[in-house]
């Protein structure tokens, strides 16, 4: 049993009068702790593809299995709590929230799962030292770098410990040396045995992952993979 | 997500937009304001009212000629159609009753009273020695109206303070004689000051014994009589004997009233509270107004805030969480605009208090606690469209917004 069993999926958006098919008939296979690099041109529906695996959006037709749990079926808020245990999101734009500081932007996904400020305080804590944030904590997101954002943002990805990070253009913001630090610190959290799944136009990211799903026209083109990890 | 984060989550939102929140607060505070101030208003007059009369004394009868009741036309209505005045003699056979301890007979009109050159209108009053106890009125110089049989004219008065600065000035009036119409009266006692009620200022009165102003006057009729009963207890069955005797003295005919302190009494308290309770119902607009704005700014809230709900989405936030927290920063917004306008409130009753010290400006506890309650309850309600929707956002389309 894959860790993402999609079966025959479809995604159709409803766009005035015209009908847009963003997934046709997608199946796909990924297996816990892979490295899955999606790529594509613009509409091709790389983002549908993450949206869905993330549990934002259902799909019209299809089945998503995860980890062996038909997921499709499940009510908003059960989705809701799937995505705050198992699923850690990062995004293009960082979206933090302005207002909080960098430890308390960490702690929301704690804080939405209920779980008591002094154990929160503590991870959080650790998130921080980890990703080298800890003298950050206290400032809010417009008073750091675009590459400290995002390593705020995947620190507040990972407090769940989820099993996999889906991350849509992380480098897409960032300057050529941050977004290399951005992914090699991606690399390292799936070495650590998460599975990670990026969108991306970056080739030099793509050629990084293991695995290559090529994307067009809301189908799956090439599915390739690489035996050897990249040196 | 615990209620105490909830809470915290809130506050954070709500501090977050400072100048979106005051204007908020204000608006809330002012409807808020508006109640207890204008409620205090309201029941400051009515307060104002009721001290006045129970300034006349609480075991008080009120004898007025003539009945104050609607009927039909029957055969008796073409008999007497004019009713019967009240009399010295009827006030006298008052005092025999048991229950009854003082009778003030009481006639009153306009007249000239002149010393020397001075001359001026005046109200007379002319009355009894009694009238001085029921009304609580006190004699700051000289002496009151001598006890006397009601029939005896006796050419004396006495005057108010003011109308004894204003013709004698310095000089001592206490044994001067007066011109008070036709009539020359010797001054035995002066009025002390800051009697009040009932429209009747006793500074400006002047008091005659009631044979002397009904001769001053041509006439024989009472314009009331007053009767104070031996205690409160006595009120209601001092009243029957006093309707049974007069109806009595007229050959069985009721043409004439006798009321109690207490229903005059109530009935100012009555209009007054509805007078107040009409007031805060106009000054109740402007927390719905308030209320509609909280709407407004929690609408604006969920739209400027679409990206970050859709972020709480995206890291596992329920639909119930999210509805929640918006829900707390509406309810939160109201509690300080609340708070805020009872502060307020106060304090402007405290400055009517300042500028007009006899009127009791104090809002009542039900006006504060309603007041405070709808501000909530508004808040809470208007905030529920927003924080509905808020939860009903699509996380997809909330992320793509900035």
């Amino acid at each position: 049993m894959a860790q993402i069993e999609l079966d025959g999926i479809n995604r159709i958006f409803q766009l005035g009068d015209s009908q847009v098919h963003a997934l046709r008939d997608v199946s796909l296979r990924i297996e816990a702790g892979e490295y899955v690099a999606v790529m594509g041109p613009s509409g091709s529906g790389k983002s549908t593809l993450l949206n869905l695996l993330g549990l934002l959006d259902r799909p019209n037709a299809g089945h998503y299995r995860l980890e062996g749990r038909d997921v499709t079926t499940l009510s908003a808020d059960e989705q809701a709590a799937v995505r705050s245990a198992r699923i850690g999101f990062v995004f293009q734009s960082f979206h933090l929230v302005p207002r909080l500081t960098a430890a308390e932007n960490v702690a929301l996904p704690l804080m939405l799962a209920g779980i008591p400020p002094h154990e929160r305080s503590r991870r959080v804590e650790q998130a921080l030292k980890d990703f080298g944030l800890e003298t950050r904590a206290h400032h809010r997101p417009e008073e750091l770098s675009g590459g400290q954002r995002q390593r705020v943002a995947i620190a507040r990805a990972t407090i769940m410990r989820p099993a996999m990070l889906l991350a849509d253009e992380p480098t897409g913001n960032l300057d050529r040396a941050t977004g290399q630090e951005v992914t090699a610190l991606l690399e390292e959290l799936n070495a650590g045995g998460m599975t990670l799944i990026v969108v991306t136009h970056d080739p030099t990211m793509g050629e990084r992952a293991r695995r290559r799903v090529l994307m067009e026209d809301g189908a799956i083109q090439h599915d390739l993979r690489r035996e050897t990890q990249p040196a | 997500m615990s209620p105490a984060d909830t809470l915290r989550f809130a506050t954070r939102a709500a501090l977050g937009y400072p100048l979106r929140s005051a204007l908020m607060v204000l608006a809330m505070s002012i409807g808020v304001a508006a109640v207890v101030m204008l409620t205090a208003l309201g029941d400051g007059a009515r307060r104002y009212v009721v001290e006045e009369f129970s300034a006349l004394g609480a075991n008080l009868l009120i004898v007025l000629p003539g009945r104050t009741e609607t009927g039909g036309v029957n055969p008796g209505s073409f008999v007497s159609s004019t009713p019967r005045d009240l009399t010295n003699d009827d006030a006298a056979a008052l005092l025999r009753l048991a229950l009854v301890r003082r009778v003030a007979p009481l006639t009153v009109g306009n007249s000239e009273i002149s010393v020397g050159g001075r001359l001026r209108e005046v109200l007379v009053v002319g009355t009894s020695a009694d009238y001085l106890d029921i009304r609580g009125f006190k004699v700051a110089g000289g002496q009151f109206l001598p006890r006397e049989d009601f029939g005896r004219a006796t050419a004396v008065a006495v005057i108010g303070e003011t109308i004894r600065a204003e013709l004698f000035g310095n000089q001592n009036a206490i044994g001067r004689m007066i011109r008070l119409g036709d009539r020359r009266l010797r001054v035995i006692g002066i009025m002390g000051p800051a009697g009040r009620g009932l429209g009747m200022n006793s500074d400006e009165l002047v008091l005659v014994p009631v044979a002397t102003a009904q001769a001053m006057f041509n006439t024989n009729a009472l314009f009331r009589i007053m009767v104070e009963t031996r205690d409160r207890e006595a009120l209601a069955p001092a009243q029957r004997q006093v309707e049974d005797l007069l109806r009595a003295r007229r050959d069985g005919e009721l043409d004439f009233t006798v009321i109690t302190q207490d229903a005059v009494l109530g009935t100012f308290d009555r209009i007054l509270g509805a007078l107040t309770l009409g007031v805060a119902g106009i000054a109740a607009i402007s927390l719905a107004v308030a209320g509609i704005l909280v709407m407004n700014v929690m609408l604006v809230a969920v739209t400027q805030r679409t990206g970050e709900i859709g972020l709480l989405k995206a890291l596992g936030a329920s639909a119930r969480a999210i509805r929640l927290a918006f829900l707390a920063e509406a309810g939160l917004l109201s509690l300080a605009g609340a708070v805020a306008g009872f502060a307020l409130g106060h304090a402007g009753a405290w400055l009517i208090r300042l500028v007009f010290p006899a009127l009791p400006a104090w809002p009542p506890d039900w006006a504060v606690a309603t007041a405070l309650g709808t501000a909530l309850v508004t808040g809470l309600l208007f905030g529920v469209m927003p924080a509905r929707r808020a939860a009903a956002l699509d996380p997809v389309q909330a992320l793509m917004k900035r």
